[in-house]
C-alpha cells in the first residue's frame, strides 16, 4: 500500500513488476494510467488545442486524502496491495498523469477497487488543472460526470 | 490562523498563503469568509460565488458551518480536477 505525489514520470511496467514479484497469493492486478489529452472538453473537434497543462495541488492534504481513499478501497475489497501515483507540475499531451493499481486473489476485487480508486481520486484529491492553449490559460472545470462516477460507490 | 488559496482563488486574491487574525467571535468558516472578503477587492472577487468554492479545515473537507479556531489551517479552492 503506497501513495506517491511527484513531479517526475513513473514507469508503469516497473510498478506492475513490483506488484507481482514474490507474491504468489495474488491472482490478478488491475492497473489504470491516465494521460494528458491534447484537446479541451469532450469533443476533439470542438475543443481548443491544449499545448500543455499544469497541475497544482495542496501538499499535505493531497497525501492525506489519497491515503484515505486507498484505505477505503482496502476496507471494501480483499486487496493484496494498492498503489496510487499522481504527478504535479507542467505536463504535455501524451504524458502520464496518474496511476492507480490494485491486486487481489481474484479479478473482481482488483477491477472494482481500481475503478473506485480513480473515481474517488477525481472528486476528492486536491489537484487542479490549468490548460495552456493558444487562447490563453484556462482552469479546468469540475465535471458532473466525474461526480456521478464517484457517487456510484457511495 | 493560516489561510491558503489554490487555483483561481489564488489568482484572484493574488496570494497563496496568509496569516490572519479575524475579529473576536469569528468561530466558523462562514464567519471567516465574511472577514476575508473585506481584505481586498481580490478577496471579495474570490468569494463572490461561494457555491464554486470548496474549503478544508486542517486538511479535511469542511463546510461554511465548520468551527474554526486560532491556529487552524483553512484552505479555499475550486472543485478538484485531478486524475
Amino acid at each position: 500500500m503506497a501513495v506517491r505525489v511527484q513531479r517526475e514520470d513513473f514507469d508503469p511496467g516497473a510498478e506492475l513488476a513490483g506488484f507481482s514479484s514474490g507474491k504468489t497469493s495474488v491472482g490478478g492486478i488491475c492497473l489504470f494510467v491516465g494521460l494528458v489529452r491534447d484537446y479541451m472538453g469532450h469533443d476533439p473537434r470542438a475543443g481548443a488545442e491544449v499545448h500543455a497543462m499544469t497541475l497544482e495541488h495542496y501538499p499535505g492534504m493531497t497525501e492525506r486524502q489519497l491515503e484515505a481513499i486507498e484505505a477505503e478501497a482496502r476496507a471494501r475489497w480483499p486487496l493484496e496491495d494498492a498503489l496510487v501515483i499522481h504527478r504535479h507540475g507542467r505536463l504535455e499531451p501524451g504524458e502520464r498523469i496518474v496511476l492507480v493499481a490494485a491486486s487481489s486473489a481474484h479479478r473482481d476485487a482488483a477491477f472494482e477497487a481500481c475503478r473506485f480508486l480513480i473515481d474517488w481520486l477525481k472528486t476528492k484529491a486536491p489537484f487542479w488543472k490549468v490548460e495552456h492553449t493558444q487562447d490563453g490559460d484556462a482552469w479546468v472545470d469540475a465535471r458532473e460526470s466525474d461526480e456521478a462516477a464517484a457517487k456510484r460507490w457511495e | 490562523m493560516k489561510v491558503l488559496y489554490f487555483a483561481w482563488l489564488k489568482a484572484r486574491t493574488g496570494i497563496g498563503e496568509e496569516m490572519v487574525e479575524p475579529p473576536p467571535g469569528t468561530d466558523t468558516v462562514g464567519g471567516l469568509v465574511e472577514f476575508l472578503k473585506t481584505r481586498s477587492p481580490g478577496h471579495a472577487a474570490a468569494f463572490e460565488t461561494l457555491s464554486v468554492v470548496r474549503v478544508a479545515v486542517n486538511q479535511d473537507y469542511a463546510g461554511l458551518d465548520t468551527p474554526v479556531r486560532p491556529g487552524d489551517e483553512v484552505a479555499f479552492f475550486p472543485p478538484v480536477t485531478g486524475g
